[in-house]
C-alpha cells in the first residue's frame, strides 16, 4: 500500500480507510504514530433522528465551507442490520451536489453491530481524515435512542438536528440527544411548525434536561451548560434552501474558540480519551473472551439455564473464569 | 470475513429507482453494505463514488435505453480513475442482444429482467476479486 496520506490523493486515501476499517495490522500502526500529532481540523458530529435531515445539512455546510476553498471530509454512519450484518447507506443520495468538487471526500460506513451507533473504526477513520490535511471533518450518525451518543466521544463539536413533522415530541429530546448538544439546529426552518419546534427546544433546554432526565452517563462527556460559559444555541436552518447556514457556521467557530479558550477544551479531550479508553479495553476484552470461551461449557450451561436449574449469571461468572484462567500466562 | 461493498447506481436520466432499491435490499439481506447513490448519476459522478467508498464492485440499473452509450463510459470512467479492477454488473431492460457488445467494453455480467435475486447475489459473491485480494496483501 502507498504511504500517501493526502486528500489529493482520493484512491490511497479511500485505501487507507478500508485497512483501518478491517483492521490491517500496518493501518492501525499508522493510525497509532499519526494520532501523536495534533491535527488543526475541526471534526463535527452531525447527529439526531432519522429524516431530520442531517445528510442535506452536511452537503450544504460543506458547500459553503468549499466557497472558502477549505477541504472537507464527511463520514456518514448508517447502522447494519443485527441479523444478517448488511446495510443499506444512502446518504449520498443527498450529497449529490458536491460530486465532481476534488476537495470533498465523502465516504459512507455501516456501524457493524458496534454500540453508540459509531463503527469500531470511526476514530481510526476520523485520525486517518484529519492527517489527510481536511479542515472539516463531519461525522454524521443517526442518534435514535439513549446510547446512540458515541459520537460525543469523538467530535469536538456536536450538533444535533431536529426537525418539524417527525412526531407530536421533539424527537432529539425523547431519544436524549440534547445532553450531547453544544448546537442545537432545527432543519427545515422553511415549514411552518419549525418556530414552535425551536421554542419547545429551548424550553427544554432552560429546564436543565429535566424533561428527559438527568442519567449521569459517567463515560460521556457532559452537555456544556452556563456554568461553563456555553450557551447551546438553538438554530434555525433550512439545509435545502441555504438559510440561517453562515449563522451555523458561526456557531461551530465560536464553540470551538470557546473550547480553546477555555478550560473546557482540556476537559473535555480528557473525558473524551478516557471513553475512548474504556471502549477499546471493553473491546479487548471481547476479544478474549471469544478467543478463549469453553464452547462445551457454555453449551452445558444454556441447557441448565434454559431449563431453569441454573442462573445466567453463575454461567457468566464460571465462563469468565475460564477465560481469566486461559489469559493469565500472557 | 469483511462484508462486501457494493455501489448500486442509476446511471442516464430515467426517473424509475424501484428495480436499484430491490437489489439493494436483495444485497443487503445476503450481508453485503449497498452504497446507494440515488437517481440521475453521470459516469464520473459513479466512478468518483467507487473510488472514495472503495467498493468490490459496482452494480448499474438502466431502464432508460442509453446503456450501449452510458454502460461504456462508466467503465471508462473507472478505468481512468485507476479502477479498472472492479467488477461492473448491470440490470433493467437490456436486450440480450446488446449483451455481447456490452461485455466486450467491459460490463462483467448484465442481468436480464426476471433474473432470480438469488442468481445476482450468488454472481456478485463469487465476483469480487478486490476482497480476497484486500485480506491477502494486508
Ligand atoms: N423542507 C425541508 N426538507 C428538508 C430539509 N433538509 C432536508 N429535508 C428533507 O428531509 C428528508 C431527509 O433528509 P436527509 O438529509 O436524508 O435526512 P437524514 O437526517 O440524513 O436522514 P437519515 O440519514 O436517514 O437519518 C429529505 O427528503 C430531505 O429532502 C429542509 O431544510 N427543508
Ligand atoms: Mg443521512
Amino acid at each position: 500500500m502507498s504511504e500517501t496520506l493526502s486528500w489529493r490523493a482520493p484512491r490511497e486515501l479511500a485505501r487507507w480507510l478500508s485497512a483501518i476499517e478491517r483492521g490491517d495490522a500496518k493501518a492501525l500502526a499508522k493510525v497509532r504514530a499519526l494520532y501523536r500529532t495534533p491535527s488543526p481540523a475541526h471534526v463535527i458530529g452531525i447527529t439526531g433522528v432519522p429524516g431530520s435531515g442531517k445528510s442535506t445539512l452536511i452537503a450544504t455546510l460543506a458547500r459553503a465551507l468549499r466557497e472558502a476553498q477549505h477541504p472537507v471530509a464527511v463520514l456518514s454512519v448508517d447502522p447494519s442490520s443485527p441479523f444478517t450484518r448488511g446495510a443499506i447507506l444512502g446518504d449520498r443520495i443527498r450529497m449529490r451536489d458536491l460530486a465532481g468538487d476534488p476537495g470533498v471526500f465523502i465516504r459512507s460506513l455501516a456501524s457493524r453491530g458496534a454500540p453508540g451507533g459509531l463503527a469500531a473504526a470511526t476514530a481510526d477513520m476520523v485520525t486517518a481524515l484529519e492527517a489527510a490535511g481536511f479542515d472539516y471533518v463531519f461525522v454524521e450518525t443517526v442518534g435514535a435512542g439513549q446510547d446512540d451518543v458515541a459520537i460525543a466521544r469523538l467530535a469536538e463539536t456536536v450538533v444535533v438536528v431536529e426537525a418539524p413533522g417527525l412526531g407530536d415530541d421533539v424527537q432529539a429530546i425523547k431519544a436524549g440527544l440534547i445532553e450531547i448538544a453544544d448546537i442545537l439546529v432545527v432543519n427545515k426552518a422553511d415549514l411552518p411548525e419549525a418556530q414552535r419546534t425551536a421554542q419547545m427546544l429551548a424550553a427544554a433546554l432552560a429546564l436543565g434536561f429535566e424533561t428527559v432526565g438527568h442519567h449521569g452517563a459517567a463515560a460521556m462527556p457532559a452537555a456544556q451548560d452556563v456554568q461553563h460559559g456555553w450557551r447551546v444555541p438553538v438554530l434555525l436552518v433550512s439545509a435545502t434552501k441555504g438559510e440561517g447556514i453562515t449563522a451555523l457556521i458561526e456557531a461551530l467557530r465560536q464553540h470551538r474558540a470557546w473550547l480553546h479558550t477555555s478550560n473546557e477544551g482540556l476537559r473535555r479531550k480528557r473525558r473524551q480519551a478516557e471513553a475512548e479508553i474504556y471502549a477499546r479495553l471493553y473491546a479487548q476484552l471481547a476479544r478474549y473472551v471469544q478467543m478463549h470461551l469453553d464452547q462445551a461449557a457454555l453449551q452445558r450451561w444454556v441447557e441448565a439455564c434454559a431449563m431453569r436449574t441454573a442462573h445466567p449469571e453463575e454461567a457468566a461468572e464460571a465462563l469468565l473464569a475460564h477465560v481469566l484462567q486461559a489469559i493469565k500466562p500472557c | 470475513m469483511r462484508p462486501l461493498r457494493i455501489l448500486i447506481a442509476k446511471p442516464g436520466l430515467d426517473g424509475h429507482d424501484r428495480g436499484a432499491k430491490i437489489i439493494a435490499r436483495a444485497l443487503r439481506d445476503a450481508g453485503m453494505e449497498v452504497i446507494y447513490t440515488g437517481l440521475r448519476q453521470t459516469p464520473e459522478m459513479i466512478a468518483e463514488a467507487a473510488l472514495q467508498e472503495d467498493v468490490d464492485a459496482v452494480g448499474l440499473s438502466i431502464l432508460s435505453g442509453a446503456h450501449n452509450t452510458l454502460l461504456p463510459r462508466v467503465v471508462e470512467a473507472l478505468r481512468a480513475r485507476g479502477l479498472g479492477d472492479i467488477p461492473v454488473f448491470a440490470g433493467g431492460i437490456i436486450p440480450e442482444e446488446d449483451i455481447p457488445f456490452l461485455k466486450a467494453h467491459g460490463i462483467t455480467e448484465v442481468f436480464g429482467p426476471g433474473t432470480p435475486l438469488e442468481t445476482i447475489v450468488r454472481f456478485i459473491e463469487t465476483h469480487t476479486p478486490r476482497r480476497a485480494h484486500a485480506e491477502s496483501s494486508s
